[in-house]
């Protein structure tokens, strides 16, 4: 099967202690990047990236969500993090971020997010980062408190378009 | 270069349909499962419900949250301790010909032995007035390792032909 060869996993991360975050780097030679995630958090907050330690105001995310009870969608522009999720409290929480044709050095970045609880929401984002530089590190953030819990995991892969 | 998104098994309906796909025996060698399909049913109305089930499992174990845009508003909707997990809208016999409900479910971690968590994305287009999309997150309260999936149509009695699923194993190493 030739998809065998284009989706390679990168690195692993299971959490053997609770951790606010998780970053990423040396990766090279893909055309895009994919980011699974099972976890289990410490409280309801967001779930964050940041790309080469860019702390600037230059992420915008937009999103959809329903909690069961209503739909919603909103957005943020000039942030200091990208969003990509909301996490409920201790529950097992599914999310996959892809991340487009990361190493070019002409466009902006987006990315394209599915996360989500059984117990508290689905959520969807896209978002971007203003910024034309290859993307070399990639830090996943937990908000707040004791973060992401011990067992938690994170892979992340490396797609290749030939 | 090591194999790591590999298909694990596909069912393809023939001409008389198929009343359901159940993917069993699926190894617990891999890291996530990935349930991928493309399905149409003979209930005669315009959609029709499309349901899953794990490991024959009849009980009241499962939760789902969704969201679901039909073209002109979106609403969410919940169900707690249900016996089978909505994962989308399919086309049926008064839908427009040829068209289909293409979706895609990712289960990771699925033979860990923590409640499983995954991640459903479905959309219905037919280029008529009404079309769903929809995205769920659901949770199968069992720690058994997944070792059957089996997709059926809610009233329906058969995916009609040409409907397909393919299940795919990923491995994180």
């Amino acid at each position: 099967m030739a998809a065998g060869s284009t989706y390679t996993p990168i690195a692993t991360t299971t959490l053997g202690s609770n951790q606010t975050s998780v970053t990423f780097n040396s990766f090279s030679g893909y055309t895009d990047l994919r980011l699974v995630c099972a976890l289990t958090s410490s409280a309801n907050q967001n779930n964050y990236i940041q790309f080469n330690g860019d702390t600037g105001s230059n992420y915008s995310s937009t999103y959809i969500q329903g909690d069961g009870t209503s739909a919603a969608s909103g957005r943020a522009s000039g942030s200091a993090f990208g969003f990509v999720d909301y996490v409920g409290s201790t529950a097992q929480h599914t999310l996959t971020i892809d991340i487009m044709n990361y190493s070019n050095s002409t466009t902006w970045k987006t990315w394209l997010s599915r996360g989500g609880n059984a117990g508290n929401l689905t959520i969807s984002y896209v978002g971007v980062w203003s910024s034309t530089s290859a993307i070399t590190s990639l830090t996943f953030n937990n908000g707040t408190g004791s973060g992401l819990l011990t067992g938690s995991q994170i892979t992340l892969y490396g797609i290749a378009a030939a | 270069m090591a194999n790591t998104y590999t298909l694990i098994a596909s069912s393809t309906a023939g001409s008389g349909g198929a009343t359901d796909f159940t993917f069993s025996s699926i190894p617990n060698t891999y890291t996530d499962l990935v349930l991928e399909f493309s399905v149409r049913t003979d209930y005669t109305s315009t959609f029709d419900g499309c349901l899953l089930r794990i490991n024959g499992d009849t009980g009241a174990n499962y939760t789902i949250r969704n969201v679901r845009g039909n073209g002109s508003g979106a609403t969410s909707a919940s169900g707690s301790g249900v016996t089978n997990l909505f994962v989308g809208s399919i086309p049926g016999v008064n839908a427009t010909s040829s068209t289909f409900q293409n979706a895609a479910i990712y289960f990771p971690n699925y033979a860990g032995s923590s409640n499983k968590s995954l991640s459903i994305d479905s959309v219905s287009e037919n280029n008529n007035t009404t079309a769903y999309a929809l995205l769920a997150a659901a949770l199968w309260s069992s720690t058994s390792a997944i070792n059957t999936l089996k997709l059926y149509p809610e009233v329906g009695t058969v995916f009609v032909q040409y409907s397909t699923a393919y299940l795919y194993g990923v491995n994180n190493a």
